[in-house]
């Protein structure tokens, strides 16, 4: 680096804990060698955090593996990493096992499998401590644990360090996790995905952590994500990855603002965002990664670059230096300034819906579900079942799905989403309270009644790998309702082609089988094969959570052109609250098998008067660095309570701000009194609490 | 926790008479011990028949007849066989005899079974892996007796080679032999090796197999990886957070193990000429006495099954998640 560039760089004024450049790991595999890293260069200042984003598949983890010397004995590593002023690349491991914990230490993305199953918390926070330690008792290292457990924020640390992982919930085991990673004061925290895995409001609390984590070790962070709103929030300079390349990096500001490399505009352009005000198209990136295997000469995001010109097929473009302390790789990065998204993408604005124009209240109700009930008994026993209590997994719910209007239902995992859509798509009886479909009671409909209902009301499930059987050629399995509800061959024929051309697939593709598309093509199998019986209804259970960003727009926009052509209705289930934004026209936020908030989409995200909603729209990440700097946060503390033993009173109140703020005589209404869902003041919008009011949280 | 064993202890009681009957419901209905009695030359007179006929109640209901010696077992009386010898006056003999083959072989097998295992599994497919795994699948398609016939060979082979007799294959002790505390225990010990081998080989071919996709599914874990991430060294991350938990499911499988064992062990004890369990056993079906047959048939079920209780305790001892039921 030469003194000019360093100048330039003032991040690295102060020296760099970590050195990482020219790294570059490869597996052997059957189809070739994969280069999952290829060149990486970085540096990261003390006490600094470094966001690195990118697609799945990016060599993020790989990366970041590599430095901790944790790749499996097949991985060809080349580079230099190093650390102050150690290199660690070609160390032995009793060496880097050394620095492992003590100056280097990990946050891993699955808190669940993160911990050993058989030992105790405590003990593998103390384990930590002492491996590093040999001349610290084994009590000091317990009392020691204890104490970190506490920093983290485990409650009655002293009790808890005796529990196991299992005993732990997700948040809770992370933070254990994290407690271990602070233990030995490092110079550097690599956290890999740490809160993907968790709800955003867990997520919110553990990006908390870690924001302590830092202040108290003084420590670097390298924080790895795909969350652009996490990065938005927490990093100081943002590295973005593709095909194992860094392909731009800026201090964060910079990056969201200034962005200079088309993927990394284009990705910033493919968020849905909490805080949009007026619905716009997101800009999707055609096409996908590319494999890793045999890559061909030239920028690797040619197929998908809109500005690709000759010399980028083949060449591939260094990272340059293109601004203060901005550096971009690619040939055309000066044209970019100032450019935006849908500009170099060039994306159509939507066509709004003829619907629009009817109000909602004259349109038809395609679904209404009354006070409806779904308990679980849990039992005990193998041959004598006794029952020994119940998991209220939906507990009285009610709401309209009109006709060309999509119905967002949001809340953290267990609250009771999937229950309430399973319940829907039996069209039987519930337990309790009453199921409509297009107007007829799902109550007392014979067997030929309720195939013919079941063909108005359509499902697209999460995975879209699971949800489709892998030797079917994709012909049959969009064909496949077509048949079962008796449709003639050849009009089947004509309408496999249809349906592939309305999700957007080539017709060509109907003789492939699943495995040969990628993961958001797979959904579009799904969503039309959901579309072959020309459905009322679509019922989607977290479509595009699997999905990368960019391909999640193309998903998203997608779905909102089917509803605007042909007029659907959608239920739409997702814990992207981002995405539900976007997406839907009214929302309703289930805590604990009940709906706490719904309304109108504007209404609840602009004025929430639930303290949950609240809580929940607070620790949605921005991606917008100035943004997410100004937010107050507001924390839950705790977890979810059991759904077997929901609190008596108002369900959220172990967990309410608004509770503990109030005098002991309004307390005890939230004690008592199980609060109905009341209309306010807003023409569409009823809350379930007692001391409902409006607090913008965006 | 407690109360879980103790109920699956019943559990398990209830199996052992359930097993011992059809043994002994079997053994009745297809035995007729008075065939070699009224052979004898010369026959004897029909009065004596009948009462042999009587003593051995073969005219009572078998399930009649099964309540009245677990009766008598109860109360520590195994009844007698066909010959009129009490059982009782064997049965502890062979017991130890068994025991002493078996627990050498079992030891050595669960141990050795593990670690060739654990080494498979971490050195995955390098030629320590190839090997073992050559070897189990080798090992557990021969057939016990061929596999102690081809022992039994390899140790003539070694005698002949060295000019001395240093591994015996018949018994448990020269019969003559008299020498020094040391002497003794040599002699025992070079009658032990080729059964010893003949059961433990068996038992490490099976548990290893086990152990190594155990291991495996341990390897690619999260919490692996977070131990070494802690500044565990691989060989220590392994052991401490690898193997512990790739214990858990060899647990209930030594339970089976143990049954696998002494099925072949009758085998291995009529071949080494150990005067065992199984060895009567095979004298209890030659003899056509269902006494003797019913009565190895509740030994077994019972080390089966106390293998099987032991296993859970062994199971929940291994595995907190379990423990809280
Ligand atoms: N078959 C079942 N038996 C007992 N309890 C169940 C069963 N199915 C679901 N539950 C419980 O019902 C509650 C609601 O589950 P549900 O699957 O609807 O949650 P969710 O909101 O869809 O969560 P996620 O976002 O993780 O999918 C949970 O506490 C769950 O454990
Ligand atoms: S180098 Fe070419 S293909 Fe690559 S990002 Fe720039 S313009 Fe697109
Ligand atoms: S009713 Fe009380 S406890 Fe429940 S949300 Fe409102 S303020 Fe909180
Ligand atoms: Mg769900």
């Amino acid at each position: 680096m030469t003194a000019a560039e360093q100048f330039l760089d003032p991040v690295l004024a102060e020296g760099p804990v970590l050195t990482v450049s020219n790294l570059s790991v490869s597996f052997p595999s059957e189809a070739g060698r994969v280069d999952a890293v290829r060149g990486l260069s970085y540096e990261i200042a003390t006490g600094e955090v470094l966001g690195i984003v990118g697609e799945s598949g990016s060599g993020k983890s790989v990366s970041s593996m590599a430095v901790m010397g944790l790749l499996p004995g097949s991985a060809r590593i080349s580079g230099s990493v190093r650390f102050r002023d150690t290199e660690l690349i070609g160390k032995p491991d009793v060496e880097l096992s050394r620095i492992r914990g003590r100056r280097i230490a990990m946050v891993f993305q699955d808190p669940l499998s993160a911990l050993t199953p058989v030992f105790t918390v405590g003990d593998q926070v103390a384990e930590a401590l002492q491996v590093h330690r040999r001349e610290l008792s084994a009590s000091a290292a317990r009392n020691r644990a204890v104490e970190l457990l506490d920093l983290v924020g485990i409650p009655n640390a002293g009790s808890r360090a005796k529990a196991f992982p299992h005993e732990f919930s997700g948040g809770m085991r992370q933070r254990a996790v994290i407690a271990m990673a602070i233990a030995n004061d490092p110079d550097l925290i690599i956290a890999d995905e740490p809160t993907t895995a968790l709800d955003v409001t867990v997520q919110a609390q553990v990006l908390d952590v870690l924001k302590t984590a830092r202040e108290v070790t003084g420590a670097g962070i390298l924080l790895i994500t795909h969350d652009l709103g996490v990065v938005a929030g927490v990093a100081d300079r943002v590295l973005v990855m593709y095909a194992g390349r860094a392909v731009e990096s800026a201090p964060v500001d910079e990056l969201f603002a200034r962005p200079r490399m088309p993927y990394t505009l284009g990705l910033l352009g493919s968020l849905p965002r909490l805080d949009d005000e007026e619905r716009r198209p997101l800009v999707p990136i055609e096409g996908q990664p590319p494999a890793l295997t045999n890559l061909p000469a030239g920028c690797p995001f040619t197929p998908r670059c809109p500005l690709a010109v000759d010399l980028c097929r083949e060449v591939e473009p260094e990272l340059e230096i293109v601004a203060m302390a901005h550096r971009a790789a690619c040939h055309r990065s000066s044209e970019l300034v100032r450019s935006d998204a849908t500009d170099v993408y060039g994306v159509s604005t939507l066509a709004e819906a003829g619907t629009g124009e009817v109000p909602r209240g004259e349109r038809p109700v395609v679904l209404a579900v009354r006070d409806m009930i779904k308990h679980y008994p849990i039992t005990r026993g193998t041959v004598l079942r006794r029952r020994i209590g119940t998991v209220h997994a939906v507990d009285g719910v009610s709401f309209e799905v009109r006709q060309g209007e999509t119905l967002g239902l949001v809340g953290e995992s267990g609250c009771g989403k999937t229950t309430t859509l399973m319940e829907i798509l039996s069209l039987t009886q519930p337990e309790r309270g009453s199921v409509e479909v297009l107007g007829r009671d799902v109550t007392g409909l014979d067997r030929k009644a309720r195939t013919r209902l079941r063909r108005d009301v359509q499902v697209v499930f999460q995975d879209p790998v699971a949800s489709l059987d892998p030797r079917m050629p994709v012909a049959d399995i969009i064909a496949e309702p077509l048949v079962t509800h008796g449709v003639l061959r050849s009009e089947i024929r004509t309408r496999v082609p249809e349906l592939l051309r309305l999700v957007g697939l080539r017709p060509e593709h109907a003789s492939r089988y699943p495995a040969e598309f990628s993961g958001g093509q797979r959904q579009r199998i799904g969503i039309a094969r959901a579309l072959a019986l020309e459905p009322k209804l679509l019922v989607l259970d977290e479509p595009v959570s699997a999905l990368d960003v960019s391909i999640q727009a193309g998903v998203v926009n997608l779905l909102e052109e089917l509803r605007v052509r042909l007029g659907l209705a959608y239920l739409f289930v997702a814990h992207d609250l981002s995405v539900v934004r976007h997406i839907a026209d009214r929302v309703a936020v289930m805590y604990l098998g009940r709906i706490v908030e719904i309304g109108e989409v504007r209404t609840v995200f602009r004025a929430p008067q639930h303290p949950y909603t609240q809580a929940l729209l607070s620790a949605i990440p921005v991606p917008d660095p100035a943004v997410e700097r100004a937010r107050e946060r507001i924390l839950l503390t705790g977890d979810l309570p059991s759904p077997a033993d929901p609190p008596a009173g108002c369900r959220f109140r172990s967990r309410c701000f608004r509770y503990t703020a109030l005098d002991a005589a309004d307390q005890r209404r939230c004690e008592q009194d199980d609060p109905a869902l009341e209309r306010t003041d807003a023409p569409d919008q009823q809350v379930a609490c007692h001391f409902a009011a409006p607090y913008a949280v965006l | 926790m407690a109360r879980f064993l103790v109920r699956r202890l019943l559990n398990y009681v209830a199996l052992c008479l359930i097993a011992t009957f059809l043994a002994f419901g079997l053994a009745s209905l297809t035995f007729n011990p008075l065939a070699a009695y009224a052979e004898r030359t010369p026959p004897p007179p029909p009065a004596a028949i009948a009462a042999k006929r009587a003593e051995l109640r073969l005219d009572d209901p078998i399930p009649a007849r099964f309540v009245g010696w677990i009766g008598d077992v109860a109360l520590g009386d195994f009844g007698t066989t066909t010959t009129g010898t009490p059982i009782g006056e064997q049965l502890f003999s062979r017991i130890g005899v068994s025991l002493r083959l078996f627990a050498l072989g079992t030891v050595i097998g669960v141990v050795v079974g593990v670690l060739v295992g654990v080494t498979g599994a971490v050195r995955q497919y390098r030629f320590t892996d190839y090997a073992s795994t050559v070897f189990s699948f080798v090992i557990l398609s021969i057939p016990v007796f061929v596999l102690a016939q081809l022992l039994k060979f390899g140790g003539l082979q070694l005698n002949a080679a060295a000019g001395t007799t240093i591994l015996y294959f018949q018994g448990e002790v020269t019969p003559s032999f008299r020498g020094s505390a040391g002497a003794e225990l040599l002699d025992r010990l070079q009658h032990l090796v080729l059964p010893t081998l003949a059961i433990a080989l068996q038992q490490i071919a099976y548990y290893s197999r086990y152990q190594r996709s155990a291991m495996l599914d341990v390897l690619g874990s999260d919490f692996l990886r977070t131990a070494q991430a802690k500044g565990l060294t691989r060989p220590r991350a392994l052991f401490k957070h690898g193997l512990r938990t790739a214990l858990i499911p060899m647990a209930t499988l030594f339970a089976f193990g143990f049954g696998l064992l002494l099925t072949g062990g009758v085998f291995t004890e009529r071949i080494f000429g150990w005067f065992g369990m199984g060895d009567w056993l095979v004298y209890g079906i030659q003899r056509q006495d269902t006494t003797i047959v019913a009565t190895v048939t509740l030994f077994v079920a019972v080390l089966v099954l106390l293998s099987g209780w032991l296993s859970d305790v062994l199971y929940a001892a291994l595995d907190p998640r379990i423990r809280i039921r």
